[in-house]
């Protein structure tokens, strides 16, 4: 795996190389005025390309390649039928694998339709949570909106692999909640352990990505236009339905990208919450490149996964053409 | 709907959000390690966090790579959105794309993607490579923070100022610069946050010597996660929480006067 | 601009250059929370060596890291089978005996054992063996069978380990196969087990870290763990026993190997022969509670370490247990067989 490895002294001359040409454009801009205010923009473009474009390339590269490094589909094919690699491998072992029933394997595809399905309900619930907060939060008559804001942020500066753990303390068969209802003398319920726990957990990790750009296009709504749709005698249901939701779409457009978007590649918490018991996509990519060491498989897993997450970006990118929602705060 | 409703579902809201930290925090003072048995008030989990070299240096590298990745970071990502925005509409669509994709991106893939190069291109794993892909992953923040200023901002001031004579340099800090800086410092705290919490890609692009609080979190559940980093999560909760509330009132106190 | 640039230049070669090449230090690359922290420094006041401590938490990873890092750890600590694949690709060297005296303190069983043939590359540090954990105000028979996991009688009272090998491994000796099998037969069988098991709903939780806290909470009955592991929970809860059941299991070693790279390679030798003396051992399993191959320190503990059947097990008991062996030839069908497993409904 590491034959194609550069020599040690290749990664220092691209770095020298990188920070003299950013000292160099520096120095342009300060030394010759004509310069193009474009050209501001050039350290984060050499930034994307090493940083961001090579690794993916990496990524692309191992997808495509075998542990020996030859060109290959193979990768691709085991995302489709998990049990093509160890098909081969029963071959090899001389063991033909239909004597055994070993068939097409559906586990990484399940996994990734399951994934979608969770990310779907954690997008779902945190819209249907998150829309009323915000737009309460954006109420010109409520004066604590912008406390509020930070209210929302302060628990994201609380470690997150802490506050998985804090749920766990909660839901355990013997944790606060059920202890709290044995001392009601009521029965002890199972909270943990299952997908509800994990939506949980997801929920209550992504709800502020949604809250923050709808509250964002709602607080920078001009307010006289709602006034003007009263003036004309609609009652505040109709503007809202016409005028006040219409204009936050695209608040609600990048509320599901920030959601959806991290929510299929989850992990941890359907280990911590969901008791180990169903994988999602990023348990699935993350024990395939560490536990299994299966380096091209991972990348390919990843290459998917981008490939699906680019197309709904592009999607969305139709229903909010200006990007307008993507303010964050 | 009455204002009593919106506001209890708000608290609701909000209740939701904080039981857990509250759980973290009553936790922090359990005289035992059992995570839903109290055994009487102690504060030997906080002696132990001050006594714990390998904690305080966790702290020490998650605050200082959070702030470093939040400078670098809102260094180049404005000079980013000032340089984007000026741009033909063209190139300005690849550069907005080129943004998207970090942002986009699953951590995961993200942090193995850098692992990848920094294996490939044989930098060893440690602080700097933990510095450099906080900076990758906040640069896209701070300019979608930036960019909606630069749009409200009048399109000539800056040529104007050229033309009477300043230097680019000259005009960037006082024309652009003085307009934007809402979004800049509204990016640099969404990078510093976004650094502080984020386990994936450091979890991918630091070698075992270097360990933030969050790895140092992760691997410490080996023998059991012992009330010590609670401890710290506690400290570090009402050390924050002091500081917004203190930004927050100035900020409401010149907004009025 | 300049001098900024020569600046972050100097910076950045000073970065490059404090990785471990100095005299005087070694790098040792542990399990997290795996030495008493005292250790390091008491034997840091007896040589003048400093030093440079790092965790890793799966062999896998490990692995990489040596294999990625070169010259950037002078003792590392693999468990047995990884041993036996660092030696196969040639990223250890032989330890010089000479300079490690104490390593004639290893247990006999772990003289020559299979893992490192002729006994070259590895001096054992710790062992251990998988068994089930149990909670006797739970369970009202004697568990001396696998069978016990597979028992309906216990649904949703179980914890397995979220671990291919080591979970595949005991079905597959409650099967009367080897924890080693390379026969797609078994392992298939051993999976079949397996799904059975969590569609009959007995699994409550696939886990490492968090059984042994869940144990002690009164989560499950049952739970598939290391011996290491055991013996904290009971500790914190004697309602807990600890069984390693009549059809053998898996014993491991964590051993201690100096890789092919390594810069400090004196050093390093002194390290393991200073964490093979008797009273260092000694204070080591004392923090961290795990079985020691430590003759000498067996003997300055006594009847508290002795008579102590989870850490001190009967030797046909160990004689009943088999190491893991590397496996990477049919890894594929363990990593494959356990996706299935994970993800049956």
């Amino acid at each position: 795996m590491n034959n194609m490895a550069l020599p040690p002294w290749a990664s220092w001359v691209m770095l020298v190389g990188f920070m003299g040409f950013i000292g160099m454009v520096a120095v342009s801009i300060r030394r010759n005025r004509g310069v193009k205010r474009s050209l501001f923009a050039f350290p984060y473009g050499l930034w994307i390309v090493l940083f961001t474009l090579i690794p993916l390339l990496l990524i692309a590269y191992y997808a495509f390649t075998n542990k020996t490094g030859g060109f290959t589909l193979d990768n691709f094919k085991t995302f489709w039928d998990s049990n093509y690699e160890m098909r081969k491998q029963m071959l090899d072992l001389g063991v033909n694998p239909q004597d055994l029933g070993i068939a097409r394997g559906n586990v990484n595809l399940d996994t990734l339709l399951y994934s979608l399905w969770m990310a779907f309900l954690c997008t779902l619930i945190c819209l249907v949570m998150g829309y009323p907060a915000a737009l309460f939060m954006a109420d010109r008559s409520f004066k604590l909106g912008a406390t509020l804001v930070v209210l929302f942020i302060i628990p994201m500066w609380m470690n997150f692999l802490l506050r998985t753990i804090a749920w766990m303390s909660l839901l355990e068969d013997n944790g606060l909640i059920n202890t709290l209802l044995a001392a009601m003398g009521l029965p002890k319920m199972r909270l943990m352990y299952n997908s509800q726990a994990v939506l949980l957990g997801m929920v209550y990790n992504y709800l502020p990505f949604m809250v923050f750009p709808i509250y964002n296009s709602l607080s920078k709504q001009d307010r006289r236009l709602s006034e003007a749709a009263m003036d004309l005698g609609a009652n505040s249901a109709l503007t809202f339905l016409r005028v006040t939701m219409p204009l936050s779409l695209p608040g609600v457009v990048s509320g599901i990208t920030m959601v959806f978007m991290p929510s299929v590649t989850t992990f941890f918490i359907p280990r911590v919450l969901g008791g180990g018991n169903t994988e999602m996509f990023g348990d699935l990519i993350e024990r395939t490149f560490l536990s299994a060491d299966n380096w091209n498989v991972g990348s390919a897993l990843s290459l998917i996964m981008m490939v699906l997450i680019l197309i709904s970006l592009t999607l969305l990118r139709k229903a909010d053409p200006e990007g307008e929602g993507s303010g964050t705060l | 709907m009455s204002k009593f409703m919106k506001r209890g579902y708000l608290a609701l809201v909000l209740l939701f959000l904080y039981v857990p930290i509250i759980v973290l925090i009553v936790q922090s003072f359990n005289a035992g390690v059992s995570r839903a048995k109290w055994e009487g008030f102690s504060l030997q989990w906080y002696e132990r966090l001050f006594n714990s070299p390998s904690i305080m240096n966790a702290l020490y590298i998650t605050v200082t790579i959070a702030l470093l990745a939040a400078a670098i970071a809102t260094v180049i990502g404005t000079l980013a959105a000032i340089g984007m925005h000026a741009m033909s509409k063209r190139p300005q669509g690849v550069m907005l794309t080129l943004t998207n994709i970090p942002m986009t991106m699953p951590d995961i893939v993200t942090g193995i993607s850098l692992m990848l190069l920094f294996i490939f291109t044989q930098v060893p794993r440690g602080y700097f490579t933990m510095l450099l892909a906080h900076v990758t992953f906040n640069i896209p923040y701070v300019i979608l923070s930036v960019m909606p200023k630069l749009k409200q901002m009048n399109k000539f001031s800056y040529e104007a100022a050229l033309d009477l004579g300043a230097t680019p340099g000259y005009a960037l800090r006082r024309v652009i610069l003085p307009s934007v800086m809402p979004g800049v410092i509204t990016g640099a705290l969404l990078s510093f946050t976004l650094s502080l919490d984020d386990f994936t890609i450091s979890y991918f692009t630091t070698s075992p010597l270097v360990q933030n609080l969050s790895t140092l979190i992760y691997s410490e559940a080996r023998k059991g996660i012992k009330p010590t980093m609670n401890a710290l999560s506690a400290l570090m909760f009402v050390a924050l929480l002091v500081l917004l509330l203190a930004v927050n009132r100035r900020a409401s106190l010149a907004h009025e006067s | 601009m300049k001098k900024v640039i020569v600046l972050l230049l100097s910076i950045l070669l000073a970065l490059s250059v404090t990785a471990g090449l100095a005299e005087g230090t070694v790098n040792v690359f542990n399990w997290e929370d795996y030495i008493n922290e005292d250790v390091i420094r008491l034997f840091e006041e007896e040589t003048g060596i400093r030093v440079e401590y790092m965790n890793f938490t799966l062999n896998e990873d490990m692995m990489v890291q040596v294999r990625t890092s070169p010259g950037k750890f002078d003792v590392v600590f693999p468990s047995d089978y990884a041993i036996e694949r660092m030696i196969a690709e040639g990223l250890l060297q032989p330890i010089d005996f000479e300079k490690v005296p104490n390593a004639a303190q290893i247990l006999d069983w772990l003289q020559n054992p299979d893992y490192d043939p002729g006994h070259e590359y590895s001096v054992p540090y710790m062992w251990g063996t998988v068994g089930i954990l149990y909670d006797t105000t739970k369970v009202d028979e004697p568990i001396t069978s696998w069978g016990a996991l597979f028992d309906e009688k216990y649904k949703d009272q179980v914890f397995m380990l979220d671990s291919p090998r080591d979970t595949l491994g005991i079905a597959l000796k409650y099967l009367g196969y080897s924890v080693n099998s390379k026969n797609p037969v078994e392992i298939k069988e051993a999976a079949d087990l397996l799904i059975e098991q969590k569609q009959k709903g007995i699994v409550k939780a696939y886990q490492v870290d968090e059984t042994k806290d869940k144990m002690v909470a009164g989560e499950a009955a049952l739970a598939l763990v290391w011996s290491g592991d055991a013996q904290y929970a009971i500790n914190l809860n004697p309602n807990l026993a600890y069984v390693v059941p009549q059809e053998g299991s898996n014993v491991w070693v964590d051993g201690m190997v100096i890789p092919s790279t390594a810069p400090n390679v004196e050093n390093a030798h002194k390290f393991i022969d200073f964490l093979s003396r008797p009273d260092i051992a000694q204070m080591n399993v004392e923090y961290i509670e795990y079985s020691t191959p430590n003759v000498g320190a067996i003997e300055l503990m006594g009847e508290s370490y002795e008579g102590n059947p989870n850490l001190n097990p009967a030797q046909d008991v160990i004689d009943n247990c088999e190491f893991f062996h590397d496996n990477h030839d049919v890894k594929v069908l363990y990593d494959t067989f356990w996706g299935m497993v994970k993800n049956a409904k």
